[in-house]
């Protein structure tokens, strides 16, 4: 089975510095790497490969240093990487972003399976996957926990707050994937002197044949207003007296928040 | 002269560094606690390519030298000393298969040893040939079609985990050096058991064994090299082996100036971080004065072993200073710390008691003198090439 497994490059920090000005992240001298997600995503597509053999093929949309991650990805053991790359692309939404992926996946052409982590570790969106399914008109299945295929058809186990749901579906299809899904695994050595050695083909807007009004800024309605880390306050209280007294005042605030 | 690393040897410097950090490191206090083989991480090194690094492509290993092998020695050493020190002794079995074997025995033993598949071990100590490597006792003697092992190998790193061993045994003991012969034994060959594991002051995750060879029958076609050549297989093992405790005693040095620079901030007396006090500054400033050094001496001593130029000497050196100075910045990471450096909760003081093995395995720090000098080497080498001469 033949696999594309969508990733992205992202800042190596949970809280990165954002400009106040412009409300966009400051890059600058931030590490990158891989979206952790996405390392599941590679994770599971090269455990399917594996099993049913096939091959992987690694996309992301990027400026030009996102091939790093590409490479990194290569280094873990998949076969093909495409960086999708042009200015015309600059300033994409998610719904852009999921346009210009699909124009390149039609050109790849054929598949059986798409795989996406669940969300990115910067923007934690989780829109890109399910958009991307959409432009395809292929069913998607998101927040994966285990994953089988048999006969054309998929079998996936969600991770949902307070329960799992399984799903099956027919392929192609496109799934999210949760953390827990799997361990992704350290890069060999040869697997990074092959990497190093890869062709990693740069595919424009044009390659692709996106249409202009559908990419970047122009295809998309997103508007940043603001972005910020909220200010995470856990005030508890400490209800002091006699004990029949608290357990009163106790009962009488769960009541009053309808807990009880 | 350039001291940069290539960007391929980044890429994996950066990838090793990865794993060390993720894998080994949280896992070295448990590794040692436990005192058993860790195979969990040496199953990882080989899934990773890193137990045959120096092997051609040919033969599954990765083509490179021994200047990667080196760096990434020093790495692991750094994140969990057993480890490093399995890798280490692995090499020596590699080695001397990878340069003396003929292509049945390269296909046969290299190929799982570089994919990490099955483990080496290298046999050549006994009770009266420690230094004095020559002294080789170990009796072997050809019946038909068939060399008959007698003779006690100790303190064999990796004995009883590694399934290939090199040994180094003797088919005219009367004739000593010259006599020297090695082979390629097959753990379970009958007649080869396992004695005693030594007991140490440190490492009890790591085995040395007693290889006992009571009447042990091994095939003829396992004779690694020519009769008589056993000497000259040793000296080359050993030639590297120096450079493989430089590069365990660099990285175990390493690891214990980096616990006292990650403890000294936050330790306060006298109202203020310890690292406030010009004594302390003045002891971490020499902790990483001198393991710059020794890391350079060890690198140098890969690098010429690569470009083919002689670097016994240079391994010499770079195991002798690298191994004391592993002793003195364990022994001051340990001093930092304070009554806290004394005490299990930190691996300081298992470093310091790791940083003695350097200082002895491998000839100890007072035998390789004789090899450093221009003058001793002369003389170590006339003794040793003219015995060699006489070999072939």
């Amino acid at each position: 089975m033949n696999i594309i497994v969508c990733i992205k490059q992202v800042p190596d920090t949970t809280e990165v510095a954002i400009d106040p000005e412009t409300g966009t992240l400051i890059r600058e001298g931030v590490p990158s790497i891989i979206n952790p997600f996405d390392e599941n995503a590679i994770e599971e597509a090269l455990q399917l490969v594996e099993k049913h053999g096939g091959k992987v093929t690694i996309i992301t949309m990027g400026p030009p240093q996102a091939e790093e991650a590409l490479r990194q990805a290569l280094a873990m053991g998949a076969d093909e990487a495409i960086l999708i790359c042009d200015k015309a692309f600059a300033g994409s939404d998610t719904l852009a972003t999921s346009y210009a992926l699909s124009r390149a996946i039609r050109k790849i052409g054929d598949f059986d399976l798409i795989i996406c982590g669940k969300q990115a570790f910067d923007g934690d969106t989780a829109q890109v996957g399910p958009g991307l399914a959409e432009q395809l008109s292929i069913p998607q299945i998101t927040y994966a926990i285990e994953v089988e295929v048999e006969n054309k058809k998929l079998r996936v186990r969600r991770l949902l707050e307070n329960a799992f749901e399984v799903v099956e579906t027919r392929l192609p299809a496109l799934i999210t994937v949760v953390k827990q899904i799997n361990e992704p695994r350290h890069a060999s050595l040869r697997g990074v002197m092959k990497a190093r050695k890869a062709d990693i083909p740069v595919w424009t807007a044009e390659d692709v044949e996106a249409d202009p009004l559908r990419c970047g800024l122009n295809g998309s309605p997103t508007n940043v207003v603001k972005v910020f880390s909220p200010q995470h306050e856990y005030k508890g209280e400490i209800l002091e007296g006699e004990i029949q007294q608290v357990t009163q005042t106790l009962i009488q605030r769960l009541q009053e928040a309808k807990l009880l | 002269m350039n001291f940069e690393f290539t960007d391929e040897q980044k890429d994996i410097f950066a990838a090793v560094k990865e794993f060390c950090d993720e894998e080994l490191k949280p896992q070295a206090q448990e590794v040692d606690r436990r005192g058993e083989f860790p195979w969990d991480n040496v199953r990882m090194l080989g899934e990773l390519d890193l137990m045959g690094i120096p092997v051609p492509e040919e033969y599954d290993g990765l083509g490179l030298g021994f200047l990667e092998w080196t760096v990434i020695g020093e790495m692991l050493s750094a994140a969990c000393t057993t480890t490093g020190a399995v890798y280490g002794a692995h090499v020596l079995c590699v080695y001397p298969i990878m340069l003396f074997g003929t292509d049945e025995q390269k296909d046969k033993y290299l190929r799982p040893l570089a994919r990490g598949e099955k483990i080496g071990a290298f046999g050549l100590t006994e009770p009266m040939a420690g230094s004095d490597a020559g002294n080789v006792q170990t009796r072997a003697e050809l019946v038909g079609d068939e060399y008959i092992l007698n003779g006690t190998k100790l303190f064999i790193s990796n004995g009883g985990e590694a399934e290939i061993y090199v040994i180094i045994a003797n088919v005219q003991p009367e004739r000593g050096t010259r006599g020297m012969t090695a082979f390629i034994v097959e753990k379970g060959t009958e007649g080869f058991e396992f004695g005693k594991d030594e007991e140490k002051m440190a490492f009890p995750s790591l085995p040395n064994r007693e290889l006992v060879f009571q009447d042990a029958r091994v095939p003829k076609e396992n004779l690694l090299g020519r009769e008589r050549r056993g000497f000259r297989v040793a000296m080359e093992t050993l030639g590297l082996g120096r450079i493989g405790m430089a590069v365990g005693a660099v990285g175990l040095a390493q690891a214990a100036y980096d616990a006292a620079i990650e403890y000294a901030p936050t330790r306060t007396q006298f109202g203020q971080p310890i690292t406030q006090f010009q004594a302390v500054q003045f002891m971490l400033a020499d902790m990483a004065t001198e393991i710059e050094a020794a890391r350079w001496l060890t690198y140098n001593a890969a690098w010429r072993k690569d470009q083919g130029l002689d670097f016994e000497k240079e391994a010499a050196m770079a195991k002798v200073y690298a191994s004391e100075t592993c002793n003195r910045v364990a022994s001051k990471a340990v001093q930092i710390h304070g009554g806290y450096g004394y005490t299990k909760d930190y691996p300081v003081e298992r470093y310091m008691r790791e940083a003695k093995l350097f200082d002895i395995v491998e000839g100890t720090s007072r035998q390789p003198p004789a090899q450093r000098s221009p003058e001793g080497l002369k003389c170590y080498k006339s003794k040793y090439e003219s015995r060699a001469r006489k070999d072939t």
